[in-house]
């Protein structure tokens, strides 16, 4: 069972890199009035048919030879409708696909969002092909993380670097305390 | 906001220091880090592993990646751990503490731990 939004963050978005993205975009927007957190999942991977769509939410499905059961996208599933909320995939071969989780904010059920800074950062470092856009909101304040940018600015340095990779926590974690000020747990 | 100007900074740190070994020179520590890896702790054995090495200076001679399921999900976290010329040794039932034993007699001592291999524990 995952115990925080971002381990399922973490699991969803292996998908998306599996399928081959060469761009990950992940948002997550707290809106306090409307008191919900969107998760949004977009990849430009490989996609899926649309009876593959229909089926990824059954728990007996996957794609997978190793074992019978495909569990990350019905966790993340259950874990939004439990909350009042909805979840939704869209794809298409060839373009991509697109996860949509809605949270109750303050729903009693909402799992926390958890270790967010460290979930985004393992996506960044353990997959130094793969690029991604991360855009944190809160309310009307947000900041973004895009590694194309920042491949721009270390020129051939990799992601990977234990220095670079130091500099993409501190700049998770005190751009999120900036946005929220520590408000989203 | 946190600046750009700190990441110019590593780079131009970093062009100095060429990296001298090559892929396949390195140990390869191999975390499972699907559904069932996740959800059973898997990332804070990651995580452990990578502090670890970076803390040892060992970031030239040994990489951590992850995987997907291996087909042994109530092992979990499993890792698996590749030398050259060596046989590939899995472990089992990790955490955090366990990994950076393992880093230590290990990676670093040369010795497998066979209280945590899958091998010590009957299963092949």
């Amino acid at each position: 069972m995952m115990t925080e939004i971002s381990l399922n963050i973490l699991d969803v978005a292996e998908n998306s890199t599996r399928a081959g993205a060469t761009l990950v975009e992940i948002t997550l927007a707290a809106d306090t009035k409307a008191d919900t957190l969107t998760l949004v999942i977009k990849d430009n991977g490989c996609g899926m048919t649309p009876e593959q769509v229909e089926h990824v939410t059954d728990p007996f499905f996957t794609t997978r030879t190793t074992r019978k059961v495909g569990l990350g996208v019905p966790f993340l599933k259950q874990a939004a409708e439990s909350t009042g909320g909805s979840f939704t995939i869209e794809s298409e071969v060839g373009v991509g696909t697109t996860d949509t989780a809605v949270f109750g904010l303050s729903h009693i059920d909402r799992m926390p969002l958890g270790d967010i800074t460290t979930t985004i950062q393992n996506l960044i470092i353990y997959h130094p092909d793969t690029d991604f856009l991360y855009t944190y909101r809160y309310d009307d304040k947000e900041f973004v993380l895009d590694t194309r940018e920042f491949r721009e600015v270390l020129g051939g340095v990799p992601l990977d670097t234990p220095d670079v990779a130091q500099y993409i926590k501190e700049y998770l974690a005190e751009n999120k305390q900036e946005t929220d000020n520590g408000k989203l747990l | 906001m946190k600046s750009l100007a700190e990441l110019q900074a590593i780079r131009e740190k970093m062009q100095n220091q060429i990296n001298m070994r090559s892929e396949d020179e390195k140990v390869r520590i191999v975390v499972g880090m699907a559904t069932c890896g996740i959800a059973a702790g898997a990332r804070p054995v990651l995580n452990a592993l990578s502090d670890e090495i970076q803390k040892r200076n060992l970031t030239d001679k040994v990489s951590v990646t992850q995987t997907g399921c291996i087909g042994l999900c109530q092992y979990e976290p499993i890792i698996e751990v590749y030398e050259k010329d060596k046989e590939k040794v899995t472990y089992i039932k990790m955490d955090a503490e366990k990994a950076v034993e393992v880093i230590e007699r290990h990676i670093v001592g040369g010795h497998v731990v066979d209280k945590y291999s899958m091998g010590a524990s009957g299963l092949k």
